[in-house]
C-alpha cells in the first residue's frame, strides 16, 4: 500500500516523526503553509518560513526517503493583519513559481471577517494566475456556514471546482462540497474534526471519488500516522483494498497532481535522490565514521 | 578565460536540450533581457524548463561533483542579464530553494558583480549544511577572492562534511601552513574518535608538514586503546609515500 499525506504540518514535528512515518509506509507528503500557533509581527517571519518549507523541510523528509511538496499561502488567522497580509499577499508570486509548490494555500475562513474573505478572494485569483489548484481550510467553530460561504467564493472566483479541495470536513459538510465539484478533504485527528471510524461510515455513504485524507498534524495533539491508521481502519472494515489505495495514494497525487509539480520517487525526472545529501546536517554536519 | 569557459557552458547545454526545452530556454532568456525583473519567476521555474540531468553525462548526477543542466541555464540566464545580474542577484540567492541557490552560487565565476556581494553569498553557502551548496561555494570565486583564513575554513568545512577535495577550486595554490596544520590537527580528532580519515586530505598536509600534529598523529600508532591504533594505522595507510622533493 503506497501512502500519501497530502496534509501535515512538519515544520511542527520531529525527526522520530519523520522515521515512524516512512516506517508505516508514507511516501509522499504535502506541507500546506499555515499559522504557527501565534501570530508573526514580520515579513521576514513569512520569508523564513517558506523558505523552510522548500529548503530544510524538504530536506529533512528526504533523509526518510519522503517525497515533500508544499502548498504557499497567507492563512485566514492571519489575513486579519491587514497590513502584513498586505505584504505577504504580495510576496507570494516568488515562491507560487517554485518546484514542489503544488497548490496555494491554506487560505479560507477562521472568524469569517471581511479581511479574511479579501484574502481567501485575492488568493483564488493568484490560484488562477499561477495555474495552481487550491487548499482550503475551513472554520473549527460554525463550519458549515463557512463550508457554504467557501464554495460561494470559489463559484464565484471563477476557478474550476475540480482544482480546490475544501478541507477538514465532518458529516454535515462533506456532501455540499462533493456536490459543488469540489474535491472534499477529511482531517482524521484524535479527538476532533473526524476519526478513522467515522471516515469509515463516510467511504460507506459515498464511495472514494473526490475524497482526500490526511493527518493534518501540526503542534497541538495530533497524530502523524493517522493516515496508514485509517488504511487498517477501512480494509477492517472490509473496504476493497483498490480503494483504500486510491484513497490514500492516487487521489491526492490526482488533486496535487494539476499542480505539473509532484515529484514522486517512481517518476524518473524526480531530482535530488536522497543519497544525493549523504552526510547532511541530520548527522549534525559531520561526517560518520 | 572566462568566455572561454562561457562558451562551453553554451555548447555543453545545447548538447543537453532537445527542441521543446531549446524554446523554453531560448524565450526565457529573451524574456529576462526584455525586462530584468522576470528573471523572479523565470529563476525558479529553470528546472522544469530545461531539465535537471547532469550537465555532462559522464560526470555522473551528483551535484557535489558535477554541474547540472539547470546550473548551466540558471548561469548563462544571469549571463544574459548583463548589468542587471547585480541589482537580481541577492533577492534570487534569498529567495531561492536549494538548487537556485546553488546555481547562483556556480554562476559567480561568470558574471561581473560586486566581489562584496558575491563574497556575503560565498560566506552564506558555507554556512550551510547542503553539500552542494558548500562545494559550489568553494568554486573559482572562493579560491580568487577569500582570505588565507576564510578559505581554509571552506577546505575544512568540505572536509567535514564529505565535499571531496577534488571539487574545490584552487586547493594547490592556496595551501597555507595553517591550512596543513588544521587538517593535521582533524586527522588526529578523527583518529582519537577511532573513526576514518579521508584520504584527499594528506596532500595539502604534506604541501607543509605540520610537525607536532605529524607526531601526535603517529604518537596514535602506539595507543593503549585498540581503536585508535586501528584508526591510526587505517589513516597513516591513505597517506601518500613521500616524492622526492623536485
Amino acid at each position: 500500500m503506497r501512502i500519501f499525506d497530502p496534509h501535515i504540518h512538519m515544520t511542527s514535528r520531529t525527526t522520530d516523526d519523520y522515521e515512524a512515518m516512512a516506517a508505516a509506509g508514507i511516501e509522499a507528503i504535502v506541507e500546506p503553509a499555515f499559522w504557527l500557533g501565534q501570530p508573526r509581527t514580520s515579513l521576514g517571519s513569512f520569508v523564513d518560513y517558506f523558505d523552510g518549507l522548500l529548503g530544510w523541510e524538504r530536506f529533512r523528509a528526504g533523509q526518510f526517503g519522503i517525497s515533500h511538496h508544499c502548498t504557499m499561502g497567507l492563512n485566514p488567522k492571519e489575513a486579519n493583519d491587514e497590513e502584513l497580509a498586505r505584504q505577504v499577499l504580495e510576496l507570494l508570486p516568488r515562491y507560487l513559481a517554485k518546484d514542489r509548490v503544488v497548490a496555494v494555500g491554506e487560505i479560507g475562513f477562521d472568524g469569517m471577517t471581511a479581511a479574511e474573505e479579501r484574502a481567501f478572494a485575492d488568493q483564488l485569483q493568484l490560484a488562477i494566475e499561477h495555474d495552481m489548484p487550491a487548499l482550503v481550510h475551513t472554520p473549527h467553530r460554525d463550519k458549515p456556514a463557512g463550508t457554504t460561504r467557501s464554495i460561494e467564493l470559489v463559484q464565484r472566483s471563477g476557478i474550476a471546482p475540480e482544482r480546490v479541495v475544501i478541507d477538514h470536513n465532518n458529516e454535515l459538510t462533506y456532501e455540499e462540497v462533493l456536490d459543488s465539484g469540489c474535491w472534499a478533504g477529511f482531517t482524521i485527528y484524535p479527538d476532533t474534526k473526524m476519526d478513522e471510524h467515522r471516515l469509515v461510515r463516510i467511504v460507506d455513504q459515498v464511495g472514494i471519488e473526490r475524497l482526500i485524507v490526511n493527518s493534518a498534524a501540526d503542534w497541538g495533539r495530533s497524530d502523524p500516522l493517522k493516515v496508514p491508521k485509517t488504511v487498517a481502519a477501512l480494509l477492517d472494515a472490509g473496504v476493497d483494498e483498490a480503494d483504500v489505495q486510491r484513497l490514500v495514494w492516487d487521489n491526492p497525487v490526482t488533486f496535487f497532481g494539476q499542480s505539473g509539480r509532484l515529484e514522486l520517487a517512481d517518476d524518473e525526472r524526480a531530482p535530488d535522490p536522497a543519497a544525493t545529501f549523504a552526510g547532511n546536517s541530520i548527522l549534525r554536519g559531520a561526517r560518520p565514521a | 578565460m572566462i568566455p572561454l569557459e562561457h562558451d562551453s557552458l553554451e555548447l555543453a547545454l545545447s548538447a543537453r536540450l532537445d527542441r521543446e526545452r531549446r524554446a523554453w530556454f531560448d524565450e526565457a532568456v529573451a524574456r529576462v533581457r526584455a525586462a530584468p525583473s522576470a528573471i523572479a519567476s523565470v529563476f525558479p521555474a529553470v528546472g522544469r524548463g530545461v531539465g535537471r540531468g547532469p550537465l555532462n553525462p559522464d560526470d555522473g548526477d551528483d551535484p557535489v561533483r558535477a554541474w547540472s543542466v539547470d546550473d548551466a541555464a540558471r548561469t548563462l540566464l544571469l549571463v544574459a542579464l548583463g548589468d542587471a545580474a547585480e541589482s537580481e542577484l541577492e533577492l534570487l540567492y534569498r529567495h531561492g530553494d536549494a538548487r537556485e541557490r546553488r546555481g547562483v552560487l556556480r554562476s559567480l565565476a561568470f558574471i561581473d558583480v560586486d566581489p562584496g556581494l558575491s563574497r556575503r553569498l560565498v560566506d552564506d553557502g558555507l554556512r550551510t549544511n547542503d553539500v552542494a551548496l558548500i562545494a559550489a561555494a568553494m568554486g573559482p570565486f572562493a579560491a580568487e577572492r577569500l582570505d588565507d583564513a576564510a578559505y581554509a575554513q571552506g577546505v575544512l568545512k568540505c572536509v567535514f562534511v564529505g565535499v571531496p577535495l577534488a571539487v574545490v577550486a584552487g586547493t594547490e595554490e592556496r595551501a597555507t601552513p595553517e591550512l596543513a596544520a588544521m587538517l593535521g590537527r582533524y586527522v588526529h580528532e578523527r583518529i582519537a574518535a577511532g573513526r576514518t580519515v579521508p584520504e584527499d586530505v594528506w596532500p595539502l598536509i604534506d604541501r607543509h608538514p605540520p610537525a607536532a600534529e605529524l607526531h601526535a598523529i603517529e604518537a596514535e600508532l602506539h595507543s593503549p586503546h585498540d581503536d585508535r591504533r586501528r584508526a591510526a594505522q587505517a589513516a597513516l595507510a591513505g597517506r601518500p609515500p613521500a616524492t622526492p622533493n623536485q
